[in-house]
């Protein structure tokens, strides 16, 4: 019953959220949104630029990838200098460079893939200056680029797609900081730690033993580590600590923050492009797709693990190992699918122990893409990729150059969509075969056999697409891990950034042509079931093999399948 | 010559260049069979990503039958060859049929002497392939015109039913828009002189001949970005299929790599990349077929996507002659005295307009046409008197431009009628012309003669509004004739008094909208406008200017194509787009098929996938490879004749295909995989 409450209570938030956000974000974007105007101007002063220089698409991305080079750097240094930097309690010594890399590239790409565990490795410097300021920075960048795609959808005969640092300026200035500041406020008032002075010890009567326990400034960067669908937490343990995640409101704030973005930036489409209606097209293809995974994922885990019903143990309260007994089977899987459906990747349970089908659904939501509804600003892109092969192979096949909003999808579109959509899957299939065929990866796996296999397949399907949850039971921090999972994120980020900004530039260049009743609709069940059919053809034909040797074989060795 | 192609062609009038064959034609058939073993060269089949993967596919399995000969393996092998040539041969199919056409074309490009004038006057006489632009030719009767020019002298009955299949004759004279002949016409009667205006090789036939042939066949920008994809969905599954080889050996199984090459196959997208040029080249063939030539498939593909047409009054809305369809008496006469003069005034008119006239007042009133007696003299109509009539010894009848009978009554001293005026009036408003029939000095009153909307063309405009397409009825009308025809023709809207610069002003401003536009013309002053469209269809009795600008030629003249032009460009868009949906879709049941066979020796689990409970590893494998080979074979036909189009709107196009092409292409493979499972083991191959 508290599951269903749960999920109206999300529905009712999010959908006010869809439609007052997401019109303010529109605002935003459009320029029409001033009150920090007093910040804003000398920053664009300081970055010699302002509204009115706008930029090409190639200059946008360079101006991106520049400022994530310098980010990478910044964060890179920091990591290593830690020993010799301030705020440092602990006295931690600095990062090893193999490591430094991974989690410099993990922040820099939205991933927050962690190596590490945070409360035994981080200094309070880093964790503030280094992976918080990323976590406010790179949803930011992801947005930014959606903005561009949506631009290329409203403006038409235009060169320019917007200034990326105005972009990022009046995203962090207007949207992220006001709601992360927001938020962290209800997340110290709910118990969560907000604090500077370091471990406490203190003895435990009870079993005689001095407990060591780290606290730090955790409660500010929990809400943007939601909010940014960033995932990574101050401790190891993440939202299943008590110190970031104190209450079953947190919880479920935790739920809400980490898809009101991704949520509303339909609106904020649909309101630039100047039909709602093709918003909620968008919308529905999240829901849809998001409803089915939960469906399925909650259901896998409110069913008793196979294996160990195989040792005939009975559970009368789903699977419940490596789960909060405050948060339960469902709950978990819910918290668990909007967690990898986003590319947020926090965790209030262990993925590992989660059954197969469960493990499934979390691995799948991945896979194809997350776009359901997906990372800040990444998840309207990425479905935006999928959008546009679905209106050119329905295009066609009512017998008319495809086109979408107006814009005709012609090679140029259908070679930078095509590309956007070949980045994923070739990089995770390429870096999992490496990593099953090398000793240095194959000593990564805790378990041998098919879940062994589903370790390696998860950790490097969460990097590749810039999630970030992980399913232990994988070694990641080895040299070999390091460096891969630093690849397969950076390539997952920016080898699909810049075909998504290219087709941004690609279609603001064109006319818009008319509408008429030949035209194939982009706003009703057709489109979103195509769109749909699409996305799980692409995303269900390419990793089929992987997970039939993953998760689908560990499945039947215990069950059949449903 | 083509005197003697006339004779040869099997079928000649009414089809011209389009000579219908079937489509699996024997000739056709047999030359296809021998084109598809020439397309294996690697240098043709690197051209098409998707079948050149199938080829280095079937050459790696080749090697592995050598150095591990088996009946699995050489029976993968020689499917995935197969593959191959079914992909030849569909492109040879489609292209067989142009070169059947391109081959009676060639008959006709005369080799013939012409009779060249020189600058001093002196005519000589060379062989045909050496005139040169700007050449003048003398073509008296039973001359074979020697190549495309312009008549700057006489007048003269050309044959040209080896272009047209049209076999009246036509009359071609100089100046105007009926100056222009075609290379490889016949001259039947009279005298012409001919300035060339092609150069060697650049003919009408000699482009015909190009064009049917797909010599220079350029791909079209939506068959681009499809190859696009299909070369992405190929890309894509290198990768998934390298990549299983390492997670099969980290689970302990091992996987032949004759089986990775088949699974390969099986996934990318080879039916639709088999067949794509196939249906490109089978289009411009049905619109061939139908006496239209492209200049280039972009035009075609254009047509798709028109949303305005621009169509002229004449020939295409209304039939091109104006019936007869009441009489007006004017206060004092009936209506049946009326009909009765107006039938004797039109005894000897044998024009169209005439005719009905006779044929209304029959059918009204039941006036038999009456003999002509040699006393009665035939008074023709003329530019000057406007009028026509009978002269019966002092009795005269006229019939005319209501202007010119009342001047011509007036000078006769007879009274005009008062109420006359309002009739005319009315009779215009209507949108119909009226003409005044006069007996002697007296008007009786106004034979209404009415533009008649061709049967059915209401039903087709009906049908383009629900495509999305806007019909404009273009006419020199006034404005008031213009809005009733357009009404009763039921167009959308019209553009009246049309100049060839409203024309193109009207075209200039669509286009300015992002509209594509599709216009027909003739006249040389429609050459701007037939440039400015996005489809531009010449009529072949029009002059070179026109044929020029256009990018489509209709041998038949006939303006009301257009309309099949765009259904004929739709229907390639969505053979391509349907087949391509049921490519991927039929993946899923190939995985069905095949992952299981890979994996069931390592884990026995994995048999539970075998859905189709296919009999043996191998045996399911090579099903899903033969499926996927004769699925193309199976395909041709609907690739060359193109998925049936129905006019309706977008939304019940997509979803008859989504459902067809979708989700059948999800459906059917698994039948016909589990069938040949079961034939293979019938057959104790397995």
């Amino acid at each position: 019953m508290s599951f269903l409450l749960t999920l109206v209570a999300l529905i009712v938030a999010l959908g006010v959220t869809w439609r007052y956000l997401g019109s303010y974000m529109a605002s935003v974007f459009e320029g029409r949104v001033h009150f920090l105007h007093r910040i804003e101007r000398p920053i664009y002063r300081l970055l010699a630029t302002s509204p009115e220089q706008e930029q090409t698409w190639k200059r946008y991305a360079s101006a991106l990838i520049i400022f994530s080079a310098v980010s990478l750097l910044f964060t890179y240094t920091i990591l290593r200098l830690q020993g010799s930097l301030p705020l440092n309690p602990q006295h931690f010594g600095s990062v090893g460079s193999a490591l430094s890399f991974n989690t410099s590239a993990s922040y820099v790409t939205n991933t927050n893939w962690q190596n590490y565990g945070g409360e035994t490795t981080m200094s309070y410097f880093s964790q503030m200056g280094a992976l918080t300021v990323q976590q406010f920075v790179t949803p930011a960048v992801g947005i930014a680029v959606a903005i561009v795609v949506v631009r290329g959808f409203s403006r038409r005969n235009s060169q320019t797609v917007g200034n990326f640092w105005v972009d990022i300026t009046r995203c962090l200035l207007y949207i992220l900081l006001p709601a992360a500041f927001l938020f962290g406020i209800i997340f110290v008032a709910q118990g969560a730690v907000q604090t500077l002075a370091g471990t406490v010890s203190f003895h435990d009567a009870l079993n005689n033993v001095t407990q060591t326990m780290a606290r730090g400034p955790i409660a500010f960067m929990e809400a943007i580590k939601q909010l940014g669908t960033n995932g990574g937490g101050f401790n190891n343990a993440n939202s299943a600590t008590t110190l970031e995640n104190p209450t079953g409101l947190t919880n479920f704030l935790s739920i809400y923050l980490l898809l009101a973005i991704p949520v509303a930036l339909t609106y904020t489409f649909g309101k630039m492009v100047g039909s709602i209606r093709h918003g909620v097209a968008l919308l529905s293809v999240m829901a849809l797709l998001f409803g089915v995974w939960v469906g399925f994922t909650s259901f896998a885990e409110h069913q008793n693990n196979p294996a160990v019903a195989a040792a005939g143990i009975h559970s009368t309260v789903g699977n419940t190992e490596g789960k909060e007994v405050r948060f339960g089977d469902t709950s978990s899987a819910l918290f668990a699918v909007a967690s990898t459906s986003t590319s947020t990747g926090s965790a209030d349970a262990s993925y590992d122990s989660f059954t197969p089908l469960g493990g499934l659904g979390l691995l799948t939501g991945m896979m194809i893409g997350e776009v359901s509804p997906g990372g800040t600003g990444s998840g309207l892109y990425t479905l935006l990729i999928y959008a546009i092969l679905a209106v050119f192979i329905g295009g066609l096949m009512i017998g008319r150059t495809p086109e979408y909003l107006g814009k005709k999808i012609q090679a140029r579109e259908v070679k930078l969509a095509g590309l956007g959509a070949l980045v994923m899957p070739i990089t995770v299939l390429i870096v999992t075969a490496l990593a099953v065929s090398l000793a240095a990866g194959r000593a990564g796996p805790l378990n041998a056999g098919p879940h062994g296999f589903s370790e390696i397949l998860y950790g490097l399907t969460s990097q590749g697409n810039n999630n970030g949850s992980a399913f232990a039971g994988l070694t990641g921090n080895t040299p070999f891990y390091n460096i891969i999972g630093a690849i397969d994120m950076l390539l997952g980020r920016f080898a699909i950034m810049i075909p998504v900004l290219a087709l941004g530039g690609a279609l603001a260049e064109k006319n818009v042509v008319p509408e008429s009743l030949g035209t194939f609709r982009t706003d009703n069940g057709m489109f979103v079931g195509l769109t749909i059919g699409v996305n799980l053809i692409i995303g269900g034909l390419t990793f089929f093999p992987a997970i039939s040797l993953g998760p689908i074989v560990e499945q039947l060795s215990h069950a059949r399948f449903f | 010559m083509s005197s003697t192609f006339v004779q040869s062609a099997p079928n000649p009038a009414p089809h011209g260049v389009a000579q219908s064959r079937g489509l699996f034609d024997r000739e056709i058939l047999r030359e296809a069979l021998k084109a598809s073993i020439r397309k294996m060269d690697p240098r043709i089949q690197v051209r098409n990503p998707v079948m050149f993967v199938v080829l280095i596919g079937s050459i790696i399995t080749l090697v592995e039958a050598f150095a591990h000969p088996g009946t699995f393996t050489w029976s993968i092998t020689v499917w995935l060859f197969l593959t191959v040539l079914f992909a030849n041969f569909a492109e040879a199919m489609a292209e067989g049929r142009g070169k059947a056409q391109a081959d009676t074309l060639r008959k006709m490009r005369s080799e013939t002497e012409a009779r060249r004038v020189t600058s001093d006057g002196v005519e000589e006489l060379v062989p045909a392939a050496l005139l040169s632009k700007g050449d003048l030719v003398i073509c008296e009767a039973n001359d074979v015109i020697p190549s495309d020019g312009e008549i700057i002298e006489g007048i003269a009955s050309v044959d040209e039913s080896a272009i047209t299949g049209e076999s009246a004759p036509v009359i071609r004279e100089s100046g105007g828009d009926r100056s222009a002949v075609t290379g490889g016409t016949k001259v039947l009667s009279d005298r012409i002189v001919v300035r060339i205006t092609a150069e060697r090789g650049q003919t009408f036939i000699d482009r015909m001949i190009s064009l049917v042939e797909g010599a220079n066949r350029q791909k079209t920008p939506n068959e681009i970005a499809l190859t696009i994809l299909l070369a992405v969905l190929t890309i894509v599954f290198i990768p998934v299929v390298v990549t299983l080889q390492p997670f099969a050996l980290f689970s302990g199984a091992h996987v032949s790599v004759v089986v990775l090459v088949a699974l390969l196959v099986c996934l990318i997208p080879t039916t639709i990349g088999a067949l794509l040029s196939a249906i490109g080249i089978a289009g411009m063939d049905r619109l061939v077929q139908r006496n239209v030539l492209a200049m280039s498939g972009r035009a075609v593909e254009a047509a798709g996507d028109v949303q305005t047409l621009l169509l002229d009054k004449t020939g295409t809305i209304t039939l091109g002659n104006r019936m007869a369809a009441g009489f007006f008496p004017v206060a004092g006469c009936s209506e049946e005295s009326v009909a009765d003069i107006a039938q004797l005034a039109s005894l000897a008119d044998e024009t169209p307009e005439g005719r009905s006239v006779v044929v209304l007042a029959k059918e009204s009133f039941g006036i038999r046409e009456r003999q002509l007696e040699p006393s009665h003299v035939f008074v023709p109509f003329t530019a000057t008197t406007r009028m026509s009539g009978l002269d019966m010894g002092q009795r005269q009848i006229r019939k005319g431009a209501a202007e010119s009978v009342k001047r011509w009554v007036s000078e006769q001293g007879g009274v005009i009628p008062p109420d006359l005026d309002a009739i005319v009036e009315r009779v215009s408003r209507a949108g119909s012309t009226p003409l005044a029939v006069a007996d002697g000095a007296q008007i009786l009153g106004i034979i209404e003669l009415k533009d008649v909307v061709k049967q059915g063309i209401k039903g087709k405009f009906e049908e383009m509004r629900r495509m999305g397409i806007r019909t404009v009825m273009i006419t020199g009308d006034n404005p008031l004739t213009a809005a009733a025809i357009a009404q009763e023709a039921g167009v959308d809207d019209f553009l009246a008094e049309a100049t060839p610069e409203a024309k193109m002003a009207l075209i200039k401003q669509e286009q300015e909208g992002g509209k594509l536009v599709a216009m027909t013309g003739d006249g040389t002053n429609d050459a701007p406008a037939l440039a400015q469209a996005d489809v531009g269809v010449a009529m072949n009795t029009g002059t070179t200017a026109a044929k020029e600008a256009g990018n489509m030629v209709d041998l038949d003249s006939n303006p009301t194509k257009l309309i099949d032009i765009v259904e004929i460009g739709k229907q390639l868009l969505i053979t391509r787009g349907s087949l391509t949906t049921f490519s991927i879709a039929n993946d899923i049941a190939k995985y069905f098929a095949i992952i299981p066979a890979l994996f069931v020796s390592t884990y026995p689990q994995l048999g539970a996938l075998n859905i189709m409970r296919l009999h043996s590893p191998q045996s399911a494998v090579l099903s899903a490879v033969i499926f996927n080979a004769l699925v193309i074979v199976a395909l041709i036909p609907l690739a060359l004749r193109g998925v049936r189009f129905r006019a309706a709107d977008s939304a019940a196009i997509l979803r008859r295909n989504v459902l067809i092409y979708g989700v059948g292409g999800v459906i059917i493979p698994f039948a016909f995989i589990k069938l040949i499972d079961l034939v293979l083991v019938s057959l104790h191959a397995y």
